[in-house]
């Protein structure tokens, strides 16, 4: 296929180097810098979607990031699938393949287009809205449908081959946008030697100077952007970042940059000097201060079949000719409420087609362009505006009449113009959007009239988005803000080394206020007239919507999903508004502002996962005796990022044990003989200080005053609401020195819970903390065997019943290896926990094993520890526990010390009314009347089955287990006033209608007199 | 995300390093015994919700470990100025100019709200009684 609409000459493309891509299955060739957009309206392409709600053709209708209907899916394979990509930002490479995202099954003559009338009045304005106030049933009809129809695009089915980079900057000197403003003030920025950071979103910088009919210093404006880039690229303290869209704007001015290294090259990022580089990197830029040079975006003015492709706004037209050598028509009609849109005509004249005519709004326009215009004996039509587009798949006309914008309507007869190209202009809406994106809103400014950035601490708006168009007041803003910036923060060098270069001045007169276009029928009855393209919002729909009483416009977006494309309603929103403002009769910014949110444009989940995916989504933490672990077969728990052994299934006959068979045989082994646990993931904090042992005192609930060197105390901590927090032993290793353990994943939240008591309530405590979790590792011996085994490995610790008491803790070598030896339980059975130096505890661990083989040593993991502490009714904080569980509901009045001196965190909360109440959930244990029956965790209690739904339920089932050693099902829960009720049946009904019946018992299933741990 | 100046550290950081605690200058009944259970459900569960000006707990928890305070607009996020455990605010939604009150912001009231660490506080907190 031939390029019909690409001009001979002109554009900043290179046409040596001619490009193939396939669309929706066709090929068709471009040249080096197009973008897709232009290659496609180089060669013809008129309907390039298909609309969302009416399934009406769309063509391309703007030349960046504003385009609502030229989204494609892009990628030649399954893997590097992306959707919605907008095909003006898109830059054609060799091979390209994309298809158009919407218009299933096909964009030319869709099935949609049959069911699209239906879909008109099926999905009226307000539709979603009341299709979620409808059952949820409507929903679910609707939903196949509307997703099949707005097809906006699929994610890949196959892992995404690239990488992504995040990198974390710091800049004196932000500039967004490299358009005039944005160059001069990198430009200035850069001579002085402050560092600088330059992005622009574009494949190329220059912004409105790369289709600009201007000279500056007497030369073409694109010379002048190539020899400041030059000199750009040369200081050191610059950084040029072209295919860099500052997508976010965050707090403290903290801006992301999205850039884009590879993907207007290929489908995959392609190597670089023969190694592979990173698809895109995301920047997190923190800058001293942001200049925002975002520039403009032109809005389209609102017609009848204003969406009819070759409908385009004025200023991509121009863009289309003067950077891609491509005019998208034969003959144009222009309409306009300014002067500057004027050029479009001019170029368009100048590319050798035909201009019908430019239907100016206003009634006598006068200025330079204006003058150009009449000398080239171009029709104007003044003081009238298109009021209609005639045509379906391509405009063949545009009907003309007088207007009067202020009385909203048509003045004057309606002429035909023929023409296949209707380009509009209704003004210029500065690209606020950034500075919105922390709350500001933009204020409105009448004379552009349109919207402008409100003030944002750091950031100073330069050029056009301040709503001053013209080139040389572009300039000197951006100078003299940068001066101000660099003032401010301190630079007193202030030396204006860098001067505006010389524009010639373009007159241009005042525009008028459009937004849309009166017709001669009522907007309820004439041809559609769209507002937004990319979610079919009409001007119908929004006078609907007011009629109906919405007059906000955030209620207005919401009820026609005004402005809820991918586009975010780039081109749409103020029209949007300033209809609704005409039928509210009121102003716009009285009928609210506009304010945008991250990000600018859509950003590829790649770039924002970066690195952090897969092994390094989140650390993973291993004890020093995690490979022993691994090369054992062991079956990993994640708790908190710990890696926790869950149990060791062993292999017997060929065949794995599964979860409950490897627990019961780990359980026995315990019970019988003997086990051994990795416990180093428990929390440790050294505790060190003359008031260490009343800091203590004060956080716990016990006693801690007589805790004597050697001993070892359990130990509860509460909230000041008195609700347990964690619990854990502490050791006095010295009289100013304790050990406190915490639960594994409790450990840097007690940390910091100790740290801000003695920071902000008892500074006067001399007191220290440090985390030592790292750096000992923990291995419980246990079972009626484990003395034996320690003494084996011992010489030097007397582990006599009498001398090495439970609850002691004796200093000596295991192994030959410096421990501390701690004689606590979990288990109810005999044990010793042994504190070895992190580095050196796997040869402790071999040689455990070397001497405990004959004594049928067993390692365990965290599933039988588990089952033996709910055995003994021993509790694990955070699973028995929920933050509504006083010491007293959990039966451990022993461990609290009400007449202790100081009034210690959670102690007066014990006496509030609720935490003293008869009928508080207590902690009890459940036996099932089946023995077989192990009951769900989480299972909700009730007094009378029989009780008709929703039923009172009395409390649930925190932790069940079946106990291999007790041949029976366990579990441990809270019912309300449970310590008042033990021997009674409860009932716990399930989800499948079966009722299990349990009689409450005391939690301690096995050994109430606590002799097997005293052995 | 904020740039947060750590009085102790005496370097600005990024809030990945910090970690809120909410309202500050909460001080704690010195005699829980005899405070009434109005009062001590006072200072158990209510907390100011202000639209304007803010004076909160954080902690460097991946730098120096140290609690300190901040004073924060909750409206713009601006932050007026970080200090010590113990100091006193310089910056309260009573003596900051209305110039710098984001248009709508309501100034924060003073509720269960005192200021300084214990044992400061106590005095502080009669000092603004007066
Ligand atoms: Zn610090």
């Amino acid at each position: 296929m031939t390029q019909q609409n690409r001009l001979a000459n002109g554009g900043l493309i290179d046409r040596k180097r001619q490009l193939t891509f396939t669309y929706n299955g066709k090929r068709y060739t471009g040249y080096e810098g197009d973008t897709l957009a232009s290659a496609l309206l180089a060669n013809g392409v008129d309907i390039v979607n298909r609309s969302f709600k009416y399934s009406r053709p769309r063509g391309v209708v703007a030349a960046g990031a504003e385009e609502p209907n030229a989204l494609v899916q892009l990628g030649a394979t399954e893997s590097t699938q992306v959707p919605n990509v907008r095909a003006t930002q898109q830059a054609l490479y060799e091979g390209l393949v994309a298809k158009s995202t919407n218009g299933w099954p096909n964009v030319q003559r869709d099935l949609m287009g049959m069911v699209g009338k239906m879909g008109g009045s099926f999905m009226p304005p307000g539709f979603y809205y009341k299709t979620f106030m409808a059952p949820a049933s409507m929903w679910m009809t609707y939903e196949k449908y509307i997703r099949k129809g707005a097809g906006l695009g699929r994610s890949p089915t196959e892992n995404d081959p690239d990488t992504y980079d995040h990198l974390h900057q710091h800049c004196d000197v932000l500039v967004i946008g490299a358009g005039p403003s944005g160059l001069m003030a990198a430009l200035s920025a850069g001579r002085r030697g402050v560092r600088v950071i330059l992005c622009d979103e574009q494949e190329e910088m220059g912004g409105s100077l790369l289709d600009s009919r201007e000279l500056i210093n007497s030369q073409p404006a694109t010379r002048w952007v190539s020899d400041t880039l030059d000199e750009l690229n040369q200081l050191d303290n610059v950084t040029v970042l072209s295919r860099t869209t500052a997508h976010g704007y965050h707090d403290h001015n903290f801006v992301t940059l999205h850039e884009r290294r590879t993907e207007h090259i290929w489908d995959r990022a392609t190597p670089a000097n023969g190694r592979p580089q990173v698809r895109s990197r995301l920047h997190r830029v923190r800058a001293k201060r942001v200049i925002l040079a975002t520039g403009t975006h032109e809005r389209p003015l609102v017609y009848a079949n204003n969406d009819v492709p070759g409908n385009m706004i004025a200023g991509a037209i121009s863009s289309y000719i003067r950077r891609y050598g491509v005019v998208p028509g034969n003959s144009l009609v222009l309409s306009t409420n300014n002067d500057h849109a004027y050029r479009t005509a001019l170029n368009w004249h100048e590319a050798g087609r035909k201009v019908v005519a430019i239907v100016d709004a206003r009634p006598s326009p006068k200025g330079t362009l204006v003058d150009q215009a009449r000398a080239l004996d171009i029709r104007i039509i003044s003081g009238s505006a298109v009021i209609e587009g005639k045509g379906t798949n391509r405009v063949s006309g545009a009907c003309v009449a007088a207007i009067d914008p202020a009385a909203f309507k048509v003045t004057g007869k309606v002429e035909e113009l023929e023409c296949d190209t209707i380009a509009s202009s209704g003004g210029y809406s500065p690209v606020v959007h950034l500075s919105s994106h922390t709350g500001t809103r933009p204020q409105w400014n009448s004379e552009i009239p349109a919207f402008v950035p409100g003030e944002v601490k750091g950031m100073t708006p330069v050029g056009s988005v301040t709503g001053v168009f013209d080139l040389k007041t572009a300039f000197d803003t951006a100078l003299s803000a940068i001066d101000h910036a660099l003032e401010e923060a301190g630079d007193t060098s202030s030396s204006k080394v860098t001067e505006a270069p010389q524009v010639d001045a373009i007159q241009e007169g005042p525009c008028c206020a459009l937004y849309q276009v009166p017709h001669t029928k009522t907007t309820l009855r004439a041809p559609k007239q769209f507002v937004d393209f990319q979610n079919d919002v009409t001007a119908s729909a929004i006078e609907i919507a007011t009629r109906e009483g919405f007059e906000s416009i955030e209620h207005v977006k919401r009820y026609t999903a005004l402005g809820f494309g991918t586009d975010q309603g780039k081109l749409g929103n103020i029209n949007g508004m300033a209809i609704a403002a005409r039928i509210l009769n009121r102003s716009i910014p009285e009928v609210g502002t506009t304010v945008f949110r991250p990000n600018y444009t859509p950003v590829t989940f790649g770039a924002i996962a970066g690195r952090h995916c897969r092994d390094l989504f989140d650390p993973e933490r291993y004890t020093a005796l995690h490979q022993w672990h691994v090369e054992h077969g062991a079956e990993f728990e994640d708790v908190g990022q710990w890696k926790r052994p869950w149990y060791f299934p062993k292999t017997v006959n060929g065949k794995k044990e599964t979860l409950d068979e490897a627990v019961a045989r780990e359980c026995l082994a315990v019970r019988e003989k003997i086990g051994i646990l990795d416990a180093s993931t428990l929390g440790k904090i050294d505790i060190q200080g003359p008031d260490a042992r009343e800091f203590l005192n004060r956080v716990y609930t016990n006693k801690w005053a007589k805790l004597a060197p050697g001993r070892v105390r359990y130990g509860l901590m509460c909230k000041d609401d008195g609700m347990l927090m964690d619990d854990g032993t502490t050791s006095c290793l010295a009289e100013n020195h304790f050990l406190m353990t915490t639960t594994t994943g409790g450990a840097a939240g007690v940390l910091e819970w100790l740290e801000v008591w003695h920071q902000t309530e008892w500074p006067e405590l001399d007191v220290y903390f440090t985390s030592v979790t790292d750096h000992w590792a923990t291995m419980t011996v246990t079972g009626p065997d484990a003395r034996k085994l320690m003494e084996e490995v011992t010489t030097d610790v007397d582990l006599d019943r009498e001398s090495f008491k439970f609850m002691d803790w004796k200093e000596g070598t295991v192994a030959g290896v410096p421990a501390r030896i701690f004689r606590i339980s979990f288990t109810g059975e005999l044990a010793y926990e042994i504190n070895i130096q992190a580095n050196y505890a796997m040869k402790v661990w071999l040689e455990l094993f070397d001497k405990g083989e004959k004594y049928g040593l067993t390692p365990y993991g965290t599933e039988t520890m588990h089952v033996l502490r709910a055995e003994k009714g021993l509790i694990i904080a955070g699973q028995d526990t929920d933050g509504s569980v006083t010491p007293e509901d959990l039966g451990l009045q022993w461990a609290v010390g009400y007449d202790k001196p100081f009034e210690w965190i959670g102690k007066r909360a014990l006496t509030r009314p609720d935490t003293s109440r008869k009928d508080r959930k207590q902690f009890v244990g459940l036996k099932p009347k089946d023995a077989n029956v192990v009951l769900e965790e989480g299972a909700q209690i009730v007094l009378d089955p029989n009780q008709s739904i929703p039923m009172a339920m009395v409390g649930h089932v925190t932790s069940s287990y079946y106990s291999a050693h007790l041949k029976r099902g366990i579990a441990l829960a809270v019912v309300k006033g449970g310590h008042e009720r033990m021997g009674e049946t409860v009932y716990l009904p399930m989800a499948d209608g079966k009722v299990h019946e349990a009689e409450i018992v005391s939690p301690v299933f096995l050994d109430p007199k606590w002799e097997r741990q005293n052995v | 995300m904020f740039h947060i100046h750590c009085p102790y550290c005496d370097e600005y950081r990024e809030e990945e390093e910090f970690h809120p605690r909410g309202q500050a200058h909460l001080a704690r009944p010195a005699t829980p015994d005899t405070t009434t259970d109005d009062e001590w459900g006072g200072y158990l569960f209510f907390r100011d919700n202000e639209r304007g000006i803010h004076h909160e707990l954080w902690v460097h928890s991946v730098g120096c470990r140290k609690f300190f305070n901040i004073t924060r607009n909750t409206a713009t996020y601006e932050i007026h100025e970080t200090y010590k455990m113990g100091e006193r605010p310089s910056v309260t939604a009573e003596n900051l100019p209305d110039s710098q009150h984001q248009s709508g912001v309501q100034a924060a009231t003073s509720g269960w709200q005192t200021v300084g660490a214990r044992p400061e506080s106590a005095s502080l907190n009669q000092e603004e009684q007066v």
